[in-house]
């Protein structure tokens, strides 16, 4: 359960979100600078809201009237990125690591899943971009989030990689118990992927609703 | 004697300067890395001023820099009492040296790897923050390594520069035989005596073949390291 009640004021526009969120997809719906991507960096701490709260789970994430604002690191949030940002200088191996906390335990499952076996020693520079974000999303799972937010992960695909990876990610609530925030302004992603949709209009969450 | 065969004094300068060096850029690496990162990732107030103070001793006379040195760290000055009382004596010894060749050196190094860390891309270091790592962590694991040919760059041009350093060398712990004339100074010193020719050209060589290689071995490990 993910409460949010934040405000950034910025110095053209003022984002404002106020919502709960359940298990499942709630994507976030609007149009390009409607302020999505602001909205769930401030969850991930890499922004810092104005003021308000953010709560995940009973955990305080941040909290301006109590001084509360975790760091990203401590904040048990996955984060997939529009352009992968895997490291380019590990291996697909390590790139999967990199967030684990038991280094030791078994990436198999999760590598079978998201069907990338075969490229466990590869550089990411030598990856598609479909296989550079199922390779992303893995390695957000792998760092045990609590929910994982995901930023336009389609937007530099193919028409067929956007339909491979949407059965992906379509996938990860029911099987790894991890609800998603996903940024989209696009509306065939809503009908396929939200179980729930936020719209975002000049800066705020205006509406939610179930799909 | 010949061009090829050095003798003990002359090999005394080319160890000499070697340590000096090597101890110069091994301390200095560490803030190195501190104030390029600082540079290159932080907004502070002061900033600029920071930057000047840090790039001084590069535009600064070297004389000058030696000079001041002295006043300092020299067996009368605020640091070289306090060090001198420690048991570390600077001025007239091989640290001094050292000293003098990391002062003059540093700019050079904290350039580079500013540079370098600049070009690092922020998103990679913000997802693995998301992945749980701390600053600590991100740093050593993300911003170190890709930066590494640029870190490698300026640890042998500050390398270089300690080998050739002069001016400040000279002026604050003086041309001391086994204990302060390094490599410049031993041929400078050639160069005043009747008949040193050869062993001047000698050294010069010397000189030569070290900055060869060390500019050689980083270029080997900045093409290894490419991604």
């Amino acid at each position: 359960m993910l409460t949010v009640d934040i405000v950034k004021e910025l110095p053209d526009i003022t984002i404002s979100a106020k919502m709960s969120l359940d298990m499942g997809i709630t994507v976030l719906f609007g149009s390009s600078g409607a302020g999505k991507s602001t909205i769930i960096n401030m969850l991930a701490g890499l922004i810092k809201p104005t003021k308000g709260s953010i709560t995940l789970n009973e955990q305080v994430l941040f909290d301006s009237e109590r001084g509360i604002n975790l760091p990203p690191e401590r904040r048990d949030v996955g984060y997939i990125f529009q352009d992968g940002r895997l490291f380019p200088h590990m291996t697909v191996r390590k790139n999967l690591q990199y967030g684990m906390k038991d280094k030791g335990a078994d990436i198999d499952e999760i590598v079978s899943i998201l069907g990338i076996e075969g490229l466990l020693d590869r550089r990411p520079n030598t990856l598609s971009g479909g296989e550079k974000q199922r390779v992303a999303i893995g390695r957000a799972i792998l760092s045990s989030p609590k929910i994982l937010l995901m930023d336009e992960p389609m937007a530099s695909l193919d028409s067929a990689r956007k339909e491979e990876l949407i059965s992906y990610i379509d996938k990860i609530p029911t099987l790894f118990n991890i609800p998603i925030v996903y940024v989209s302004h696009s509306l065939d992603e809503v009908n396929r992927l939200a179980d729930c949709v936020a719209t975002v209009k000049d800066g705020a969450v205006v509406s939610l609703e179930s799909n | 004697m010949n061009l090829f065969e050095l003798t003990a004094a002359e090999w005394q300068a080319i160890r000499l300067s070697l340590l000096v060096g090597v101890t110069a850029v091994v301390c200095t690496l560490p803030f190195g890395l501190f104030f390029g990162w600082l540079l290159a990732r932080k907004e502070f107030f002061g900033k600029n001023l920071l930057n000047t103070l840090l790039h001084l001793p590069m535009v600064v006379p070297p004389v000058v820099t030696g000079y001041l040195l002295l006043l300092l760290f020299g067996n009368s000055g605020f640091f070289g009492k306090i060090l001198s009382n420690l048991g570390i004596p600077i001025a007239f010894t091989w640290r001094g040296a050292a000293l003098a060749s990391a002062v003059v050196s540093f700019p050079l190094m904290v350039r580079s790897i500013r540079i370098a860390m600049e070009l690092v891309d922020v998103g990679l270091e913000s997802a693995a923050r998301t992945l749980g790592a701390s600053r600590l962590k991100v740093f050593f694991t993300i911003t170190v390594p890709l930066a590494f040919p640029g870190i490698v760059a300026g640890v042998v041009m500050a390398f270089a520069r300690s080998l050739g350093e002069f001016g400040s060398t000279i002026t604050f712990v003086s041309n001391i035989p086994g204990e302060t004339r390094t490599l410049p100074l031993a041929l400078y010193s050639q160069l005043q005596v009747p008949g040193g020719e050869m062993a001047a050209a000698r050294l010069a060589v010397v000189s030569l073949i070290i900055a060869f290689g060390a500019m050689f071995a980083s270029e080997y490990l900045a093409r290894k390291r490419k991604i």
